[in-house]
């Protein structure tokens, strides 16, 4: 009876899948999993004779530094890509815009391309360090093992979802959309769980936690839940979806330079929109997880926490000063463009508001990128009488930087919520009140960070930690929490002025979505280095050290190199990842006969917006 | 000269005088750095807001557009163009040689005021209670030892503090001994410039290696005295009962 049941049961499925596949999935199992054992052994022995290699000329350091980046900023990309490619099907489920599952797919098209990549970066890797490191990684496989086989399991899972996901998307329309959107949720599951587990390897090399007792288990447990551990999760995971974001839009924004046909610069142009909107969407908390991960380093141990930010590596928190303004600048810039050319008439009505935002944005960058110590000639080190300036001082403490880059978000947010508001009237009648109580609600929450971070310099510094940078964020997310729902509200009855205008961005709204994603990428290349370095001569800090000839750190010069050619080597990587995705659709998307005949000619009312001499949208319409 | 263009000029013109010489009226001149980074910040501002729509990317960049390109120029506006083509490169050029050529001034430093401290004094706490007497003990150890340098109001200029370069610390300065722990201030008293890692330029400081005058007792109450004296507070992961 029992059998019977378990049959009815089985059967189906068997059925369904078939034997053979089963079969091969088990097959397959085995043959991960044997080897991954046997690695470890290995690892174990051979650690017990060499604890390095060296690739003569190179450097096993600088090899290891740029495969990793090329890694993590893959990783990145693919596990940010599903988040916000889910929720677009998700939208474009529940609003019946068609529109919304195209981008989906399109999103899900790059992140397939780019998967197995990641993968490969992520064998070598793993070669490269056993190969080059071994006594380290026999270290962390003894301490890991059993993670390495959670890890292993979660990455199947992930490939075998994100093939379901990408080839049952046809097939999975109308009554099986739900089971298709239930896999988009698992891949994203199984995505962060891919991305937790070996950040638990890194984060234990910087805030190791060791037990000599207990299981293999046990210990593996004990070490993966270190200080630093979710910090860098959640750091991570946000700053996946931001990088995710402004490389599709980058993407968008190269397809919409080279777009020929109307339909495709309008596609281009909207997808561009998007995809710098889910930066600046991930780009807002962005700074609120790196204080908390900055603040659990420098809790953790006092050295490290200087090291980073007031130590040798400090001028790197300088140059990321820089980069995020220019990317709180570029996103802003690409909203406000979108004002004047999306929405037809309605530059005159905006301009004092941007020329506010862009003052306030500028002043808030200015202080943040002020250092605390100066680089001053001797002569006017003399005259300021230190390295410190006497009056912008002040601008290079924390205090300071957190009043700033909480305000440079609440005004990011505003110009969000500008572009939002354009082009409508509001209709509703308590429309003046909102508009009134948004109003003040503002101007007393810039006025409360700036007071809070004047306040920061006379109380001692736990107070300004625990509660003063802790309050100055809540402000900005209760405005943020109070302003979204109600201008969803006010815009739910409001009538449309001006219809916005797709495919009228000018050809510099393209380079700007792709130069926001280079300074995203840098910023990776950057804080990856600064988290990793300051561990300084330490593999596993304060329990491994690194006797190998490159048990220093390089010269910041050297570093910023190195940073650049990452980012370079990503750039070309993702171009080629992305020329090879959209190889399939140029057949399909040949000029008609009529334009096949002349080459070169540009049809009437179709304008590539690349630069060199092309028109632009401005011109089209004059013609 | 057109208004966009004609506002941004005296935006940077007006910025430069302002940082090089109406900020200097109250207070220290600024670095060469520091004006350079807001001059390019303003010029940021000047390019973003002029380019935001086509009508003022036209009002601003047309005229040096066609000014520079100098199609049916004659006369003053074609001779001005010439020599605006010569001038510039040679501008440029002389910039180049200025910033290259060899001189006897040393280059700006990029000293490490704070650098990491050794593990050993990682972690340690002040071991004598905040006490009245023992703050009072601090002060007048303070005052005997520090304040030539440091100053008898904590503010750096103590009598001898003159003869320094870099000049001695100002502790009532939120950004020095407020940022740091007291463990902090213990290793920079015990072990001096010397003790310094590279990046913090050991030759640059003439702080005294007071591990050989002073017992650890002594440092720990002066510390105590040197925050008190100073108003501040050191940076600690518990809030005080």
């Amino acid at each position: 009876m029992e059998y019977e049941n378990e049959k009815r049961m089985w059967s189906p499925l068997v059925e369904r899948i078939g034997i053979p596949v089963i079969l091969g999935a088990a097959v397959m199992l085995i043959a991960v999993f044997v080897p991954v054992l046997v690695w470890a052994q290995d690892a174990i022995t051979q650690a017990m004779s060499v604890e390095y290699r060296d690739i003569p000329g190179i450097g096993s350091r600088n090899v290891i530094w740029v495969v990793a980046q090329q890694h993590l900023l893959l990783a990145g990309f693919v596990l940010g890509v599903p988040i916000f490619a889910w929720v677009c099907e998700l939208v474009g489920w529940k609003t019946k815009e068609p529109r919304y599952d195209k981008l989906a797919k399109e999103f899900t098209k790059l992140l397939t391309s780019a998967y197995a990549t990641t993968a490969l970066f992520g064998g070598i890797l793993l070669f490269l360090l056993i190969g080059l490191y071994p006594k380290l990684m026999a270290y962390l496989t003894d301490i890991f093992f059993p993670s390495f086989v959670v890890y292993c399991i979660l990455f199947l899972l992930e490939t075998c979802t994100l093939y379901m996901y990408w080839y049952g998307w046809d097939a999975m329309q109308g009554s099986k959309k739900g089971l298709h959107l239930f896999l988009g949720f698992l891949l994203n599951l199984f995505a962060i769980g891919i991305m937790i587990v070996p950040n638990a390897w890194a984060t234990f090399q910087a805030s190791p936690v060791v037990i000599s007792e207990g299981s293999a288990i046990e210990r593996a447990w004990a070490a993966t839940w270190n200080p630093t551990w979710w910090p860098v999760n959640i750091h991570r995971l946000i700053a996946n979806v931001v990088l995710g974001g402004f490389i599709c839009g980058a993407y968008a924004g190269i397809r919409y330079l080279l777009a020929a046909t109307k339909e495709e610069r309008e596609h281009y142009d909207w997808m561009g929109y998007v995809g710098n909107f889910i930066g600046v969407f991930g780009m807002l908390p962005l700074p609120f997880a790196g204080y908390w991960l900055m603040r659990e380093i420098y809790q953790y141990n006092q050295q490290m926490g200087i090291t980073l930010m007031g130590g040798f590596l400090a001028w790197l928190f300088i140059l990321q000063a820089m980069l995020i303004g220019v990317l709180f600048l570029g996103a802003n810039y690409y909203f406000w463009m979108g004002i004047t050319y999306r929405i037809p008439g309605s530059e005159q009505n905006y301009r004092k508001p941007i020329l506010a935002m862009l003052v306030v944005l500028m002043i808030c960058l200015g202080v943040w990128m002020t250092p605390h110590s100066l680089v001053a000639s001797l002569e006017e080190a003399r005259k300021m009488g230190g390295a410190h300036h006497p009056l912008l001082g002040v601008f290079g403490v924390m205090s300071a930087k957190m009043t700033v880059s909480n305000l440079m978000i609440l005004v990011t947010f505003m110009s969000f919520i500008m572009y939002w508001r354009a082009g409508k009237q509001e209709t509703a009648t308590w429309a003046k009140v909102a508009k009134a109580v948004m109003g003040a609600l503002l101007v007393i929450a810039g006025i409360a960070v700036i007071v809070l971070g004047v306040w920061g310099y006379f109380v001692p510094a736990i107070i300004r930690i625990n509660y003063f940078s802790v309050a100055q964020v809540l402000i900005v997310l209760f405005i943020m929490l109070t302003f979204t729902p109600l201008t969803a509200a006010l815009m739910k009855s409001a009538k449309t002025t001006t219809e916005m205008v797709w495919g009228q961005m000018p050809i510099r709204a393209g380079y700007c979505l792709v130069s926001n994603a280079v300074m995203v990428i840098l910023l990776m290349s950057l804080m990856g280095y600064a988290r990793s370095s300051s561990r300084v001569h330490w593999h596993i800090y304060g329990v491994m050290r690194d006797t190998s000839e490159y048990a220093y750190s390089p010269a910041l010069g050297y570093a910023a190199a190195f940073m650049s050619l990452n980012t370079f080597l990503f750039c070309l990587l993702v171009a080629f990842i992305f020329w090879v995705a959209t190889m399939g659709e140029k057949g399909k998307a040949l000029p008609k006969e009529g334009l096949r005949e002349s080459p070169g000619k540009v049809p009437e009312g179709i304008a590539p917006a690349l630069a060199g001499g092309s028109p632009t949208s401005e011109e089209i319409s004059r013609t | 000269m057109n208004r966009p263009l004609a506002k941004a000029a005296l935006i940077l013109i007006g910025m430069y005088i302002v940082l090089v010489y109406v900020l200097p009226l109250f207070t220290a001149p600024l670095p060469a750095s520091l004006i350079y980074l807001y001059l390019a910040l303003t010029l940021s501002a000047v390019l973003i807001y002029y380019t935001i729509s086509g009508t003022t990317l036209e009002e601003f960049m047309g005229p040096i557009v066609r000014f520079l390109s100098g199609v049916d120029q004659v006369g003053p506006a074609k001779t001005a163009r010439l020599l605006v083509l010569i001038v510039f490169p040679l501008l440029v050029g002389w910039q180049t040689y200025t910033r290259l050529a060899p001189s006897d001034l040393p280059p700006p430093e990029n000293r490490t005021i704070h650098p990491a401290p050794p593990g050993e004094f990682v972690g340690l706490s002040n071991p004598f209670p905040k006490t009245p007497e023992n703050i009072m003990m601090g002060k007048g150890l303070y005052a005997a030892y520090c304040s030539p340098c440091h100053g008898a109001n904590y503010d750096g200029k103590g009598p001898a503090a003159p003869g320094f370069n870099p000049p001695p610390a100002n502790f009532r300065d939120p950004g020095t001994i407020a940022q740091l722990q007291e463990s902090y201030l213990f290793w920079r008293i015990k072990k001096g410039g010397v003790g310094l890692p590279v990046e913090g330029m050991p030759w640059k400081s003439a702080m005294p290696r007071w591990e050989v005058e002073l017992p650890d007792e002594f440092i720990w109450k002066i510390i105590m005295g040197e925050y008190d004296g100073a108003g501040q507070s050191p940076r600690t992961w518990e809030e005080e009962e």
